[in-house]
């Protein structure tokens, strides 16, 4: 087991992508988990007597103009952001794999109808789509989650139904069916294991473009309300002051940045592991 | 001894291109407990389509399928999906002619020789079948039976894959194995060991065997029958010494006459 984890260890340090993924994202998440049990100041307390403040040894990132600090909302919005992510992966690629393993694998009509839904999805941008489902069920960070994991649905299909039917004509599949094997069977234990690389590394992408989406709906006002912070909702929050204080919307932006940038990393690494 | 696989009149048909194409054209065999009989024919003489026919492999909505497979009392052209289910793996199996691609490659080989056994006996436990699995890999000439059933496929030669393969398909003990060109990707001597493991096999377990092949040779050291096909039909059919000695047919004479003769010179 030792042995296996210095293993593991070295080959990260070899490829600088797994690398620097690895180092990126340990500090965002260090950051997060922190944040659950440790703040610097409480991140909804304002002071008036210190409003947009620079970097400063009491404020390391500064205050916002309620006189916030903005490192302790920044702990907190990257934890509502990572989340929003996190929810909204999880549920874009449960069903989408769901999905595009069904599809991929039986084919015929359910197959033709299921996939021109889905690019009917995919016509519409994935935030406008949100957008619309956010603006039927009310603003909020669950309804959020949702809306956006809906959205990232077809992506998923997608690259899971075209793996699927990669694999559905192998010569492993015809010799497990020949041994009886019924089709949820064959579906979750013999096609879904040889698609887990593509799956791992689409994840990890979606998270990416999930960061990404919820700081744009947050920016557009639709996601976690005041005066709890959300990264995008921040930096909404902050552009007119963008000159006067530039630390208050660099902050956000750079821990956004960081948090994508350590993910794509880690996808890429994960993708060229073998 | 009894009859155990009656197929009669099997008629294959693809629909594929707008016209009916026949692959298969009045298939009949008469398979006897314990006996091996050998199908021989060149590339698309329809011998796979015919054995795959019989595994139930072929199911797909643009094939049309007439005829009569009867094993066990069930037709298995027609019977459900379930009762067909049943009988693969446990009653027939088969192997295929590609062992390096026949394997989950991510699944570890003790996994996949005991896949039929979960399936098909849930009663058996994990200890049990592990045994089991071994002892298959054992008799299958798998030496290091042990380390194999912890190892992937990417880790074992061809001929070891397919030896592989076989103990998967004999776990469940079948009463009729389909070897589909079982030693078409290996190379001479594993080949031979290959025959040899599938004549031990019929002898031991009384396996029937239905071994298809373009190699001549191979049929006549390990058939007791053969059947001959050409484009989808038979040609003629009967004991392997009666045909490979006294070829009645022009085909069967012209595949006879093209098998390579070494002349030791005695």
């Amino acid at each position: 087991m030792r042995n296996k984890c210095a293993e593991v260890i070295k080959k990260i340090k070899k490829d600088p992508y797994m690398c620097a993924g690895v180092i990126i994202t340990v500090i965002i998440l260090l950051m997060i988990v922190v944040g659950l049990f440790w703040m610097p100041y409480e991140p909804t307390k304002m002071s008036a007597s210190e409003k947009l403040k620079g970097i400063s040894f009491k404020h390391i990132m500064g205050t916002d103009n309620m006189g916030r600090d903005v490192f302790s909302r920044v702990m907190y919005g990257s934890r509502v952001t990572f989340l929003i992510a996190l929810g909204t992966v999880f549920i874009g690629a449960f069903m989408g794999t769901l999905i595009g393993a069904l599809t991929g694998y039986y084919g015929g009509l359910f197959d033709e109808i299921t996939m021109r839904v889905i690019d009917a999805m995919f016509a519409f941008p994935s935030i406008l789509l949100a957008l619309v489902i956010v603006s039927v069920f009310g603003t909020g960070w669950i309804q959020l989650l949702f809306s956006l994991g809906i959205a990232f649905i077809p992506s998923f299909a997608r690259i899971v139904r075209g793996e699927v039917l990669r694999c559905r004509n192998t010569d492993y599949v015809e010799s497990a069916k020949l041994q009886g094997v019924s089709d949820v069977r064959m579906i979750f234990v013999h096609i879904l294991p040889n698609i887990k690389g593509v799956l791992a590394s689409s994840i990890l992408i979606g998270f990416n473009n999930a960061v990404l989406a919820e700081a744009g709906l947050s920016y557009l006002g639709v996601g976690s309300q005041p005066p709890y912070a959300s990264l995008g909702k921040m930096l909404s929050d902050a552009q007119q002051y963008m000159f006067t204080t530039p630390s208050y919307c660099l902050c956000p932006g750079l821990v956004i940045v960081l948090m994508v940038l350590g993910f794509s990393f880690l996808g890429e690494g994960i993708r060229r592991w073998e | 001894m009894g009859v155990i696989l009656d197929v009669t009149d099997l008629h294959i048909e693809f629909h594929d291109h707008g016209f009916p194409e026949v692959a298969v054209e009045d298939f009949d065999l008469m398979l006897e407990e314990g006996e091996i009989v050998g199908i021989v024919g060149e590339s698309g003489s329809g011998k796979s389509m015919s054995a795959l026919a019989i595994a139930g492999l072929l199911s797909r909505h643009s094939i049309t399928k007439t005829g009569r497979i009867m094993f066990n009392g069930d037709d298995l052209l027609t019977c459900d999906r379930k009762t067909l289910r049943s009988y693969q793996g446990d009653e027939i199996s088969m192997i295929f002619q590609e062992p390096m691609t026949s394997l989950n490659p991510v699944k570890r080989i003790g996994w996949q020789v005991e896949e039929s056994l979960f399936i098909h006996h849930p009663d058996i436990d994990k200890k049990k079948r592990k045994e089991m699995a071994i002892e298959m890999m054992l008799a299958v000439g798998l030496s290091d039976a042990e380390n194999i059933y912890h190892m992937y496929p990417h880790e074992l030669s061809g001929g070891m894959r397919q030896r592989v393969m076989i103990a998967a398909a004999m776990i469940g003990n079948p009463k009729i194995l389909i070897a589909d060109e079982p030693t078409t990707a290996l190379d001479v001597t594993v080949q031979a060991q290959i025959v040899e493991l599938l004549k031990k096999i019929n002898k031991e377990r009384g396996t029937s065997i239905i071994f298809i092949s373009h190699d001549l040779s191979l049929v006549n050291q390990l058939c007791e029958r053969v059947i001959v096909m050409q484009k989808g039909n038979i040609v003629e059919s009967g004991a392997t010494e009666r045909v490979f000695g006294a070829p009645q047919d022009i085909y069967t004479k012209k595949l006879i006459a093209a098998i390579p003769k070494i002349d030791i010179g005695n």
